[in-house]
């Protein structure tokens, strides 16, 4: 009734490409925006902030990147972790040398990092495909990550082996390190996320895009028609790297802010992703979302959420529960709708146009 | 009064001696199969040329030589007075070759819209950094092409399928997508790989009509592969047989008819 484009005509190509064409998604767009930037930060205590809504934005910022590698352009992935981890290495380089540098930028900055890596490891892609390129980038998630431990000098020879997240501000406040507020570090995360999925949904609807796409699809017809595979998917790793990068440089400053952060980028943070996208929805953003929501919500609400509802559970047990849930759901979601919940979604979008009719 | 619409008849005559593609002395073959054998052929431009022969005779394998898909070990590929030893894909596409499929090559994820503007890549300049933004220049251009492949799509007369994924089409309507997609390449050779293969009357007729229409109307010339006599005796202006890899017959159609090899061949000769 509500969702019904009936009256909304389109006078101009540019309005009918408009990546939210219908006026109603508009405005569900603009509420989201609106409960994202006002209404959490005002009702949502620190808690909640900090162990809910930044690794959900960082989790769906890695999963866009994914997407773009995976879902986009058909290349299985399983170095996530890896190029998360060149951006948090790199963000940590450039912080502790140009100390002055806003640190924003130096987070921005880290993903050209990740993204010159995931170039190189890129290149095996024009010969292999498939589960054949999934495990060349196994070996760049191996090698990054023994990289990581052994190189002293990526984490400036800190006794602890690991990057200790210097304090910096933006406006006067600590945004990193460990007298920043979750307010400030969710702002700034936000922000992050927001205007990298604007810019990766310009680029998947424009030219760009429909090429990743194409050599999704069907190779062969892609080259014939002018499209360089090797330049194109090499453009997809660099792009998706720079998401990861960027991700894993806002993970390790902005979320984690260090110490514990050892071997933080390891094979499960690539596989979590990867499972991610796919309960999300490859080749879909908003899925990326979707996904990420699911897979890195779900362990807290079970942890606080049975609890706050009257269900005893014990922090062991809802560990367990949520391995358990999460594996099981996996599953069910490869049989039922292999497309994820993008697909639902979408379904349900359709049901609701022509509701009440069938179709 | 309207002024009376003059409409061409037959595909244009006035260009028809000048040698749009030759191929000369082409030989390609796999380890041990010779799947193309010392054949000489050229394709006028503004002509329907059909290349006909029996399964396994190297028509197809011919269309990916002269696309760069394949490199013949020995001959010359001429295109638009260019000889071109090795020709990488990308660039015979950028020199104007454009193709359809014997088995529907779409991109199957993709509207039938996106997967016309894909044709449009190679026409479409602005750089990376405009992309990230869709605005400006990049978006301009969009518009600018999205205006040719509506014409396009006017042409073919899908515009009740714009926004299907094209895996959801019928086989017909995805070979006239096909179609619609190596137009949208603005190709001056134009290779389509048994466009009627699999489709009923009526479907054929139409895409006949498509055929003839894209040749008048665009002077296009087109080189195609079809099983369907009646089609390519009617739609082509000269035919060249393949059997075995070998030319056997070169001519019009109904110079080809009548030859007696072609004839053997196809009906196999009493030993």
């Amino acid at each position: 009734m509500l969702y019904r484009e009936a009256g909304q005509y389109k006078t101009s190509y540019a309005a009918d490409m408009a990546i939210f064409p219908l006026r109603q998604d508009r405005i569900g767009l603009a509420a989201i925006l609106a409960i994202a930037f006002v209404a959490i930060p005002m009702t949502g205590n620190q808690f909640f902030l900090s162990s809910v809504m930044i690794p959900f934005l960082v989790f769906s910022l890695a999963a866009v990147g994914l997407n773009i590698l995976t879902g986009y352009t058909g290349l299985l992935s399983l170095g996530t972790g890896a190029f998360m981890g060149v951006g948090a290495y790199a963000c940590y380089k450039l912080a502790t040398a140009f100390p002055d540098v806003n640190i924003l930028v130096w987070i921005l900055c880290s993903g050209f990092f990740a993204a010159a890596i995931g170039v190189i490891f890129g290149l095996p892609s024009l010969r292999i495909k498939g589960f054949y390129l999934a495990v060349a980038t196994l070996a760049a998630q191996f090698f990054l990550q023994w990289s990581f431990v052994r190189i002293p000098w990526l984490y400036n020879y800190n006794a602890s082996g690991a990057i200790e997240v210097p304090t910096r501000t933006l406006f006067g406040l600590p945004l990193t390190g460990a007298t920043a507020s979750p307010e400030t570090r969710y702002f700034a995360l936000l922000v992050i996320v927001v205007a990298l999925t604007w810019i990766a949904s310009n680029l998947v609807h424009g030219r760009v895009g429909r090429m990743w796409m194409a050599v999704r699809d069907m190779d062969i017809a892609a080259e014939l028609m002018g499209i360089r595979l090797l330049h194109t998917k090499l453009l997809a790793f660099a792009v998706s790297s720079f998401f990861c990068g960027v991700a894993g440089a806002c993970m390790m400053f902005l979320w984690y802010g260090g110490g514990e952060a050892n071997d933080l980028f390891n094979i499960n943070l690539s596989f979590n992703i990867l499972f991610m996208v796919i309960i999300g929805g490859l080749g879909s953003l908003i899925g990326s979302f979707m996904g990420a929501a699911f897979i890195s919500i779900l362990p807290t609400a079970l942890k606080f959420g049975l609890p706050a509802i009257g269900i005893p559970i014990a922090g062991a047990t809802a560990e367990h529960v949520n391995l358990l849930l999460v594996g099981g759901l996996i599953i069910f979601f490869l049989i039922v709708e292999p497309h994820g919940l993008a697909r639902l979604w979408q379904i349900l979008k359709q049901k609701l146009r022509v509701w009440p009719f069938p179709y | 009064m309207n002024a009376p619409v003059k409409i061409p008849v037959g595909s244009a005559p006035l260009e028809r001696e000048e040698i749009l593609l030759a191929v000369e002395n082409v030989s390609l073959s796999f380890g041990g199969v010779k799947a193309i054998q010392d054949v000489s052929f050229d394709v006028r431009k503004g002509e329907i040329r059909a290349i006909i022969g029996p399964n396994g005779a190297g028509k197809t394998s011919m269309l990916n030589c002269i696309n760069g898909f394949y490199h013949p070990q020995q001959g010359r590929i001429t295109f638009k007075g260019r000889t071109r030893p090795r020709m990488r894909p990308h660039e015979a596409a950028s020199q104007g070759v454009a193709r359809t499929f014997q088995n529907v090559a779409l991109f199957k994820g993709m509207s039938t819209l996106d997967n016309i503007m894909v044709g449009r890549t190679l026409k479409m300049k602005e750089p990376f950094f405009w992309q990230l933004w869709r605005h400006g220049p990049a978006m301009r251009e969009e518009i600018r092409h999205r205006a040719v492949v509506e014409d396009i799509i006017d042409f073919l007369q899908i515009q009740h399928i714009r926004r299907t994924p094209v895996g959801k089409l019928p086989y017909g309507l995805q070979k006239r997508v096909e179609l619609a997609r190596a137009l949208a390449m603005e190709p001056d050779l134009l290779l389509l790989d048994e466009p009627m293969a699999g489709m009923n009357l009526e479907e054929k007729e139409d895409m006949c009509r498509f055929i003839l229409d894209v040749n008048n109307q665009f002077g296009t010339t087109i080189a195609l592969i079809e099983h369907d006599m009646g089609v390519v005796m009617d739609l082509s202006d000269r035919v060249v047989v393949l059997e075995y890899g070998r030319k056997i017959a070169d001519g019009t159609p109904a110079e080809v008819k009548a030859d007696s090899r072609v004839i053997d061949a196809y009906l196999g000769v009493a030993h």
